[in-house]
């Protein structure tokens, strides 16, 4: 048991709007954070720009809100040269994927040890309305007035095919569910990226309506859990199976299909295609760790490189460095 | 034979090494000042890199050059042109004859002057004779069969041809070690550690080339009539131990000493970008000092990570170029307004965009004082000499630590390359480096823009109980530290800024020269210091009266800058970029008029040309 109460990571009255989905997210990290049990001394919350990443401002941990993309970046320095925090960056789907892609994606390929929250709101709302990387294909905004002739990135793609190891997705109305996701990306050495799935009431109402509520979840989303089958339905009367390259859903017990052939999650397969194919998925849309995969730090191996180095060589302070030197004396 | 020969007394000489980019000029020039420097001469280099990645072989683009100036006391600058050219192919002759003087001793290797040859640098003459000709060349050239001697030499080293020839380098050191009386041994010396263990067949080949070259020399007396010795003549105060480096190689050792200094991990945050690169190799090397490297995806990262190094509690520093400034100054900017140490590097080249990425200007000064968006008052520290990087980077890193901001670096691909003699710093005697960590005594009651009496604020690094706070780009409060837009607060906080860079002591300019009774005042900033210098001497060896004040610190400038700008009749500013450093000296000092001295061709000033300049003014 931690010795801390969500109250302990608490800090502030929150500034957004009433029926946010960044409210319901805050709370569940307060919750996740305080189940976890790290002292909020030792952790480092750090945030770009946008309405998710006023987050800092409300956790009584150490924090930063930084500038528009750069928390990746900012949170890799701050986890490298003090490998004893616990850091988790937040942004939205602008600050992570538009102006901070770039951070986003090398985060992951160096896998570094963050906790990486996206909170995918598909709509940059700070900003008053314009359409974000995550925007669907023909979405009206107010910089869009006919719609956006562009594809959105879909965050598991990308993080996918930076060589993330650790995806998992939370709606943020579902404390449960975000928990859950949080605490298993907090016990997962290295980069971890949680999507959240957040409602913008003002500017993008109802983006996530399938799987918002209690109800929509239970008909529309699948809950992946390592190990068990994948089931879902009002009733867990659909399943999942594999039908050539792909994933299918059944209803158990028709066509012939019975339990034996739906699949079991392993999001501790080091091969992601199957995992990708999950996270992919519009129907259902695939909840919970869809990836955990164990691989090699960054930090760690920066850190563990400086200790091997320091015991294959012979200079250990500047005055030691300066006699590698060639040098000769005037007399 | 030798010894029938003069032995001519010299107080300065300058050498150029030039050839084919592949020719291995650098290394030969490196050992040339290397010698000189460990006989107790003062020693300046200016290695001279040509801009193609790999230009054709013996292409008039792909010539290299390294030039080094010997004197029996400091020497100031390379020297504007050479007493000696080694020129390894006909490219080299055609490119680098520019710098000769008309009493300029040449040496070519003759074998790489045949048709083939002379077509590549677009010469009509089908050999060496037509091509000096051509040229219409007057002084001496030494007509040496390089390609041929070496091939013999090293007839039975097992070699094939292509590696033998990598050693014709080796050949024209040994010659002119010869007509510069050098010890061999030293050359010796330095080639067996740089080449030792399964390498060592290398140095003993290279040693016995060098022989021949040398050997050459006194046989044939190299055609000349005489050999040169230059005498040390170092006073009594440059006693010590020494070693030789570049710009970018004493800034790490600044950084470094430093951490070590504040008990600090060193962290920096990077990315490849031409002239600076040679920081972020160096520091790399370091691990067994718990040096932390990381070379990011992008100039933004370099910065914004090693703000994040520095709120984790690093001595954090990023190092680039011009280009890599633009890129980093959002970073920069926040680092501002969170009051959180950090070190920026700016190795300048020339602009503007990529502009000529190997060459050298002082074209970014307005960029690191004022290129970013806000009132935004940063510390800037121009570093003077490659050498004085070591003490610059200190200054830089120490003002960032103990006064919680940013702080700019400057240094220019000319200083950050060359490189000149280093007196083995003892990291005992400088200054101690104390931040303002928050005392434990402040423990509840302490808020983050809590300030000292010099408007510094206190640093509570992650990790420490009790102190756990938010910072960020957004203004905050001046008593609470939360997030405030009021009007009257945010003024504050911008003069709070602004006075806690104002308050930072830096040392008083020096004046040089005749400084009580100068008709004129040359006034330069960062890495033109030796120029101007030697400009000065030969100004004053004329019989002016002539002062120098150069300037390390420039932002805040030193108390006594108005006092010495107007003392004087006449001043000039004389800097590689169009006005910048007069143009905020006018906007420092009342009334301050001076004549202006701008270039900016991406190579070093010519001390004959600032001579003739500033002639005009007294």
């Amino acid at each position: 048991m931690s010795e801390f109460t969500a109250k302990d990571y608490k800090k502030g009255q929150p500034r957004w709007c009433p029926g946010c989905g960044d409210h319901f997210f805050l709370a569940s990290l307060h919750k996740a954070m305080a189940e976890i049990g790290v002292a909020p001394h030792n952790i480092a919350v750090i945030s770009g720009i946008g309405c998710s990443s006023r987050l800092p401002h409300y956790m009584a941990t150490y924090g930063m809100n930084t500038i528009h993309g750069r928390a990746a970046a900012i949170a890799t320095g701050c986890k490298v040269s003090n490998p004893d925090l616990s850091v988790w960056q937040v942004s939205g789907d602008g600050d992570g994927l538009a102006i901070g892609g770039n951070h986003f994606i090398h985060a992951n390929r160096r896998n570094i040890n963050l906790k990486m929250i996206l909170l995918n709101n598909r709509i940059y709302g700070l900003t008053k309305g314009q359409y974000s990387p995550t925007s669907p294909r023909g979405f009206v905004s107010k910089s869009s007035p006919y719609g956006t002739v562009e594809d959105p990135f879909r965050p598991a793609e990308l993080c996918f095919g930076a060589r993330g190891h650790f995806f998992a997705r939370a709606v943020a109305t579902d404390a449960e569910g975000t928990v859950a996701v949080l605490k298993t990306a907090h016990a997962h050495k290295g980069a971890a990226v949680c999507e959240i799935l957040q409602n913008c009431v003002i500017f993008n109402d109802g983006t996530h309506e399938a799987v918002y509520t209690k109800e929509g979840r239970a008909k529309n989303a699948i809950y992946l859990k390592h190990g068990e089958k994948m089931v879902f339905g009002e009733n867990n009367e659909f399943g999942l199976v594999q039908e050539g390259f792909g994933v299918k859903v059944v209803t158990i017990g028709q066509d012939g299909y019975t339990m034996d052939d739906v699949l079991v999650h392993d999001a501790h397969c080091e091969d992601n295609t199957l995992q990708l194919k999950l996270a992919m998925m519009e129907y259902p849309v695939a909840l919970g760790v869809i990836r955990d995969v164990d691989a090699p730090t960054y930090d760690d191996a920066v850190n563990a490189q400086i200790e091997e180095v320091k015991a294959a060589k012979k200079y250990h302070n500047f005055a030691e460095l300066l006699e590698t030197n060639d040098t000769w004396e005037v007399k | 034979m030798a010894d029938n020969l003069k032995v001519e007394e010299l107080d300065q000489v300058v050498v150029r090494f030039s050839g084919d980019s592949g020719d291995g000029m650098q290394l030969a020039g490196n050992i040339f000042s290397t010698i000189s420097a460990t006989v107790g001469n003062g020693i300046c280099t200016f290695p001279d890199y040509p801009a193609d990645i790999r230009a054709p072989q013996g292409s008039l683009t792909g010539v290299s050059g390294f030039q080094v100036s010997i004197a029996a006391e400091k020497a100031f600058t390379p020297g504007d042109k050479c007493d000696v050219l080694v020129a390894m192919n006909p490219a080299a002759l055609k490119t680098q004859y520019k710098f000769c003087k008309p009493t300029s001793s040449i040496i070519i290797d003759v074998d790489s002057f045949k048709k083939a040859d002379l077509e590549k640098a677009q010469f009509e003459a089908t050999d060496a004779a037509g091509a000096i000709a051509e040229m219409g060349i007057k002084q001496d050239v030494i007509q040496v069969p390089v390609t041929s001697m070496v091939k013999d030499v090293l007839a039975d080293s097992g070699m094939d041809p292509k590696a033998m020839l990598k050693c014709r380098n080796m050949l024209a050191l040994g010659l002119v070690c010869y007509i510069f009386n050098r010890d061999l041994s030293i050359a010796e010396k330095f080639l067996r550690d740089k080449f030792s263990g399964k390498k060592a067949a290398i140095a003993e080949n290279n040693i016995k080339v060098i022989h021949a070259g040398y050997d050459f020399g006194a046989n044939t007396h190299a055609s000349v009539s005489h050999t040169y010795n230059v005498v040390s003549k170092q006073t009594p105060a440059k006693k010590g131990r020494y070693m030789d480096i570049n710009g970018n190689k004493a800034t790490a050792y600044g950084l470094i000493a430093a951490a070590e200094k504040a008990g600090l991990r060193l962290y920096l945050g990077s990315y490849p970008i031409t002239p600076a690169t040679d920081v972020l190799h160096e520091l790399s090397k370091h691990k067994s000092l718990g040096v932390t490297t990381v070379q990011c995806e992008d100039e933004i990262a370099g910065c914004a990570s090693a703000l994040g190094a520095s709120f984790a509690g690093a001595l954090a520093a990023t190092s680039t170029s011009g280009p890599g400034i633009c890129l980093k100054s959002e970073a920069m900017n926040l680092a501002v307004i969170m009051e959180l140490p950090l070190v920026v590097i700016d190795v300048q080249r020339g602009g503007p965009a990529t502009g000529l990425p190997t060459k050298s200007e002082q074209t970014d000064l307005l960029q690191c004082l004022f290129g970013r968006n806000g009132e935004t008052p940063m510390p800037v520290i121009a570093a003077t000499s490659p050498a004085d990087c070591f003490d610059s980077a200190y200054a830089a890193c120490k003002i960032a630590l103990e006064h919680m901001t940013p702080v700019v670096f400057m240094s220019d691909a000319y200083i950050a390359n060359g490189s000149e003699a280093f007196k083995l710093p003892n990291l005992a005697e400088y200054p101690a480096i104390n931040p303002p960590y928050v005392p434990e005594s402040k423990k509840g009651t302490w808020t983050p823009y809590e300030r000292d009496e010099r408007d510094v604020r206190y640093w509570a690094v992650p990790g420490r109980e009790g102190f756990a706070h938010i910072l960020g780009g957004l203004e905050k409060d001046n008593k609470t530290g939360a997030i405030s837009t009021n009007p009257e607060n945010h003024d504050l906080m911008t003069r709070l800024r602004q006075s806690k860079i104002d308050k930072i002591p830096v040392p008083d300019v020096v004046v040089e020269g005749d400084k009580d009774d100068a008709d004129l005042l040359i006034v330069g900033f960062g890495g033109t210091y030796g120029h101007l210098h030697a400009a000065m001497d030969e100004m004053r060896a004329a019989g002016k009266k002539v002062a120098l004040a150069h300037f390390r610190f420039i932002n805040p400038l030193p108390k006594n800058t108005a006092e010495v700008l107007k003392k004087y009749k006449k001043v000039v500013v004389a800097e590689q970029n169009m006005g910048q450093f007069a143009a905020f000296l006018r906007m420092k000092v009342d009334g301050f008029a001076p004549a202006q001295f701008n270039e900016v061709k991406g190579q070093p000033f010519v001390v004959s040309e600032l001579v003739a300049a500033f002639n005009k003014l007294v």
